[in-house]
């Protein structure tokens, strides 16, 4: 992925910043953000602040940072223990070269962040908007809401080309979240809208108290719970809309899948029950 | 030694309406000028500004187990607000629940100095104390419930008063509690049989007596005890529509016995049950005025988040069927019971609306400052912070035409609020935010500016915007200690906690320790709550 915008007109060299040395300490970056870089210079985007474990820091104090004001950002480095980079962002673009930490792209209401290695535990909960697209593998709790809260996701596409943990699009209400690889357990559980698509193998308890949304596994699938209830075999036609989308942002989606027939299975009875999870069945 | 010097002072106790004049403090009491070297005192410019007593609030839920009920199922309040440590003072957070130093430091930073916890059952009362240990700068006290407790019906269904008052007395001693509690009287017991009480007669299951005895027994027994505070009551069928009815019914029953009616936007709703509520201010308002002994408080809906809490279980429950919310349930053996259900108060909700508008109305038309008190229930109309914004409504009829403009249609069509022309002066607000909670209260050094009084002073901005001018005061001072400078908190100091201890006849604890050998999990030796056990604490006379 290359950072041109969509109109391919050239654009000023992005803001890089370059994690100077790594650490197990948890950093707390949610100034990371072009919402936080636009109409700053450097210097005053180094003086903004983070969090270095209990201490407030600068994140000058933290990061390498180069480049001309831009809403387009490169962070760089061992960010397994950053935390919240992108958060709440409403535009421009963030590549992660790497694996990231917890709550990336969390609360999200526009833009993009590209994770080019692994994501931990949260990315994009809560997200509002824009797009969140995972190379790697993702934790628990992608798309999904924080303790106590009613709704999650209201809006936005993740993808993640790996895998991901439990509680994929938890108590999501709108939006779409495509999983290339494998799933945990309880994805889309308590979910009130939207739609989760996984193309390898879909976890256990998938869709538990579900109300309504679609989950669609394109692969094979754990055993359904038993409060979902066999309704027909179909060929949907809105999973071609959504997937002819997905190969035109170049991901590998095997089309022959997408024209098959899906079996249709309407849940969770011990919720309002008008959601539903799609398995393919067959081309036949 | 501090001298407030120049300012416009509010004391309604002392009949001070807006003089300008100096108040003088010296070893945390307020005093005359002659007392004070005033080329040694530290000198507090307030010209331009107001003075008024540090607020009092009586009715707020802040401590014990209902508030930690609400911060475990409602881990979402804590990221509403979330203070992080700076210098001295603690991090902390949550917004209709706030963690405990947090608490103290938003009530201090409002200019409030003395808060009275509104519940706690007897048997977690050791709980709710160690909580308001936990809860600096401010002064504290809990009122004890006791409007289903076991040992005081049977007393009454056997006519045995004296034992009943002395079972009171004995109470209150054993849980270091500031007053009588009376919540949905013989409703809580009834309860734990899946049912309810619906008017005064009704009888409470496995006890034979009925709402109207429970509450005019503890009337008239906070009488004998000389109590400072009358019973604090929260009537039968909370948040029911029709139930104004029964809300003046309850009021006239009192036959002229003091008592406190709480948070009565929450009991003054027309219509028919289970049909849409409509304002019974005006109904509801004639009985206060008619009845002089009463007091109330409002329990203001704010819209936003809140946090329902209350002793009234059988409430929490059909409130948490109605709305599809997470629900606890608590049940006190012998004593009472209590739930929790989080609520966000919506202006696009008509009946939100209606609420919101009940209780402005209610403020307007109760003509007596002195009866009625600035309170939200917190955190079930809505969080204390709120104050201002209520403070701003009730002194600004333009901002309240404003807000009125926002809320459901179907409210306003069934609402007087823009035919209320009425502002409340700047003194009215000292009424009904300090003077008048704390003559209720019976605490005499407190809500006033007068000589031995408490130094526990607020200083205001003089702001055209009301909101902002009572969000956030210039100086208060507790105790005579500066606490917040230039609307700054600057210093955490421990608060006291207020309590009554009214001699009884000894021989009740022969009694007393059989009805625990029989019903409580918890053995007598272990029920008491020594003095030593809550901090610093203040003990009232009664008399
Ligand atoms: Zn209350």
């Amino acid at each position: 992925m290359t950072l041109q915008n969509r109109n391919g007109d050239k654009e000023a060299s992005p803001i890089t910043l370059r994690l100077k040395e790594p650490t197990s300490i948890p950093i707390e970056a949610d100034t990371v953000s072009p919402d936080h870089f636009i109409g700053r210079s450097l210097k005053d985007i180094a003086a903004l602040p983070v969090y270095f474990g209990r201490r407030k820091r600068n994140l000058g104090d933290v990061f390498h940072i180069e480049g001309e004001e831009s809403d387009q950002v490169i962070v760089e480095g061992d960010l397994a223990h950053v935390k919240k980079i992108g958060y709440g962002m409403t535009r421009g673009r963030i590549v992660i070269r790497g694996n990231v930490g917890q709550h990336t792209g969390a609360c999200m209401r526009g833009g993009e962040i590209i994770v080019e290695g692994h994501v931990a535990d949260r990315a994009g909960i809560h997200m509002e908007g824009g797009r969140l697209w995972i190379k790697g593998n993702a934790g628990h709790l992608l798309g999904a809401a924080y303790p106590g809260e009613r709704r999650g996701v209201n809006r936005g596409v993740i993808i993640v080309e790996g895998n991901v943990g439990s509680e994929t699009g938890a108590f999501m209400r709108r939006g779409l979240i495509v999983v290339m690889g494998d799933t945990g357990e309880f994805v889309g559980a308590r979910m009130i809208a939207g739609s989760v698509f996984v193309f390898g193998h879909l976890g256990k308890r998938a869709g538990a108290g579900m109300k309504r949304g679609s989950i669609v596994a394109f692969g094979a699938c754990e055993p359904l719970l038993p409060t979902y209830r066999f309704e027909s075999v179909f060929q949907p036609v809105f999973i071609r809309v959504f997937v002819n989308r997905l190969r035109q942002w170049g991901l590998p989606v095997n089309i022959e899948r997408t024209e098959g027939l899906f079996r249709r299975y309407s849940g969770d009875i011990t919720a309002l029950g008008k959601g539903e999870i799609l398995i393919y069945d067959s081309n036949e | 030694m501090i001298g407030i010097i120049g300012g416009r002072v509010f004391d309604p106790m002392n009949g001070i309406n807006g003089t300008i004049q100096d108040i003088w403090i010296k070893g945390g009491k307020i005093v005359s000028q002659e007392e004070v070297d005033p080329q040694k005192a530290r000198r507090i410019d307030a010209s331009g500004q107001v003075v008024m007593p540090g607020g009092v609030d009586l009715h707020s839920h802040i401590s014990g187990a209902k508030a930690n009920a609400g911060r475990k199922l409602c881990p979402e309040d804590s990221r509403r607000l979330i203070r992080a440590r700076t210098g001295f003072f603690r991090s902390g957070s949550g917004y209709t629940v706030p963690s405990t130093h947090l608490t103290g430091y938003l009530y201090a930073e409002m200019g409030y100095t003395t808060v009275m916890e509104a519940a706690s059952a007897p048997l977690v009362a050791r709980h709710t104390h160690e909580e308001l240990q936990d809860i600096p700068i401010i002064d504290k006290g809990v009122l004890i419930t006791m409007g289903n407790n076991h040992f005081i019906m049977k007393c009454i269904q056997n006519g045995e008063m004296e034992k009943a008052r002395d079972y009171v007395a004995w109470l209150l001693e054993a849980s270091k509690g500031f007053g009588i509690k009376i919540v949905n009287p013989g409703g809580v017991e009834n309860w734990k049989y899946g049912k309810n009480v619906q008017n005064l007669e009704d009888e409470v299951i496995g006890f034979g007596v009925t709402p109207r005895r429970i509450l005019s027994a503890l009337a008239r027994i906070r009488e004998e005890l000389k109590l400072p505070h009358p019973p604090h009551i929260h009537g039968l069928s909370l948040g029911r529509s029709g139930n104004a009815d029964i809300t003046v019914e309850t009021i006239k029953s009192m036959e002229g016995i003091d008592a406190h009616f709480c948070h009565i936007q929450f009991m003054s709703y027309g219509g028919k049950p289970g049909e849409f509520p409509k304002s019974a201010a005006v109904k509801v308002a004639q009985a206060v005025t008619e009845n002089p002994h009463i007091t109330v408080d409002v329990g203001q809906v704010l819209f936003g988040p809140a946090t329902t809490m209350t002793s009234d279980a059988p409430f929490e429950f059909s409130l948490s069927r109605k709305i599809g919310a997470k629900w606890v349930n608590n049940d006190l053996e012998s004593e009472s019971g209590g739930g929790v259900v989080p609520l966000t108060y919506k202006r696009n909700d008509p009946v939100h609306s209606t609420m919101w508008s009940i209780g402005l109305e209610l403020f307007l038309l109760i003509e007596d400052p002195w009866r009625v008190y600035l309170t939200t229930d917190h955190p079930n109309a809505g969080p204390f912070s709120g104050y201002p914004e209520v403070i701003r409504m009730l002194m600004d009829r333009d901002f309240r035409a404003q807000e009125f403009e926002k809320i459901h249609k179907k409210a306003m069509k069934n609402s007087i609020l823009p035919e209320l022309n009425r502002e409340y002066t700047l003194n009215e607000i000292a009424i009904i935010t300090r003077a008048g909670p704390a003559k209720r209260l019976g605490l005499k050094n407190k809500g006033h500016l007068g000589v031995g009084a408490d130094a526990d002073i607020t200083v205001y901005a003089n702001l055209e915007n009301k909101a902002e001018m009572f969000a956030h005061p210039a100086w208060v001072i507790k105790d005579g200690e500066v606490v917040v400078r230039d609307g700054k908190l600057i210093r955490e100091q421990l608060g006291r906690t207020l309590y009554v201890s009214p001699s009884y006849e000894k021989a009740i604890e022969k009694d007393i320790r059989a009805h625990f050998d029989n019903s409580y999990t918890v053995s007598f030796e272990n029920y008491p709550i020594a003095p030593e056990h809550i901090g610093p604490s203040e003990k009232l006379t009664c008399d």
